[in-house]
């Protein structure tokens, strides 16, 4: 049940774009197709999972027994930089499919603030292993969500007449803050 | 002259906030109050403007493959000496910041304006480039801020304005953000049109 919980409210309650606000530049990005943004949220779930996994080791294994907790800004960036590598190489050797269906957003994704936030917030919350697993893959299903929705809207309000000063940005911006009006109404539910 | 372009074109041609469209997470999260905004932009100015200078000031002996780490290096000493100072001076700040004080090293804006700017340009122009791109950074952001606050809680930098049971608490909500930044996007648009 308290696996469930962290799912959920990582998923809707908490969604790291609409409540959080954690990547935002990669929301307001790549949205404008809904193949972009699909391929965008595959690369997510893929990365955040594995790199959370990994950021979990790094801190409770080598940071925390050393008390090197103050490296943990630089020690997670340069290993979440250095596994999208790997990860690139890999896929490219191995699953050569998924590598194409990727394509440009596996290294995007090296700045992604949401990828090094549940690296960080997961330690913050003080979860095991398999909780921050769990965690990790509520966030990235949660992003994806968010996004691809998204993209559906956008992509019929290129047909819509609009304001002129409102067109471009601002729109999504006012489109964004009905998506996140909508995403405020989960909260409370199950008592989280 | 061309030091004083170096410093003004961050303010509002190419605002990093609301032109560039760029460091938008912490904008929108942090904003919900002025006084938590005013802080959020120091603590991003003094990462810029150390990190700019200290990027311009190695570039002749920067390889330039493996530059970008050395960027984030750079960048992740000032951002961890910033997480640490705010939490032993301003713990009330730092506990509403959150997460969003380590996270000002994925933030674009100054990786960015390290490699678009200072790794091609002399200390002092790195400097100005660093001010001015925080100053529009803070501008756009206190100004959020201050229309969130007001219009939410009823005051400006917890002095209160007016009852706050007749303030509209969505706009200290998260879709408050996002209704103030387009709307002052918006507002951007009809005066750029105007002028030209």
């Amino acid at each position: 049940m308290k696996l469930f919980g962290i799912f959920f409210a990582a998923f809707l309650i908490n969604n790291i774009l609409l409540i959080r606000f954690i990547a935002l530049c990669s929301f307001f990005g790549v949205s404008t197709k809904i193949g972009t943004s699909i391929g965008m949220s595959f690369a997510v779930i893929f990365v955040m999972t594995i790199s959370s996994a990994i950021s979990w080791v790094v801190y409770h294994f080598i940071l925390a027994p050393f008390h090197l907790e103050f490296l943990r800004t630089a020690v997670f960036i340069l290993t979440i930089a250095s596994l999208v590598q790997l990860e690139e190489l890999y896929l490219k050797k191995m699953i050569p499919a998924l590598y194409r269906a990727m394509g440009i957003y596996l290294p995007l994704i090296t700045t992604n603030c949401a990828i090094l936030a549940v690296a960080f917030l997961a330690i913050d919350y003080k979860y095991n292993f398999l909780e921050s697993m769990i965690y990790s893959i509520g966030v990235s299903s949660g992003f994806s969500l968010a996004i691809i929705l998204f993209a559906y809207i956008r992509e019929r309000m290129a047909l819509a007449p609009i304001p002129r000063w409102f067109q471009g940005y601002p729109i999504a911006f006012i489109t964004a803050a009905l998506m996140s009006l909508a995403f405020l109404g989960f909260s409370g539910m199950f008592g989280l | 002259m061309n030091l004083w372009k170096n410093f003004s074109q961050g303010i509002i041609r190419e605002n990093p906030v609301l032109r560039l469209m760029i460091g938008l997470c912490p904008v929108l999260a942090v904003s919900n109050n002025a006084t938590n905004a005013l802080g959020m932009s120091i603590a991003v100015a003094f990462v810029l403007i150390c990190s700019n200078c200290v990027v311009a000031l190695i570039r002749k002996v920067t390889p330039g493959e493996i530059r970008i780490p050395i960027f984030i290096i750079i960048i992740s000493t000032f951002v961890t000496m910033c997480d640490y100072v705010m939490h032993a001076y301003a713990p009330e700040l730092y506990q509403a910041l959150g997460v969003f004080v380590p996270l000002i090293v994925v933030n674009c804006i100054i990786l960015g304006r390290a490699e678009a700017f200072a790794y091609k340009n002399p200390i002092l122009n790195a400097f100005l480039d660093g001010a001015g791109m925080s100053l529009g950074f803070l501008l756009a952001l206190v100004s959020i801020g201050v229309v969130r606050e007001v219009l939410g809680a009823g005051s400006v930098f917890g002095v209160p304005l007016f009852e706050e049971r007749i303030a509209a608490t969505i706009m200290i909500l998260p879709p408050g953000a996002f209704i103030t930044i387009g709307c002052i996007m918006a507002l951007l648009n009809r005066m750029e049109k105007k002028v030209l």
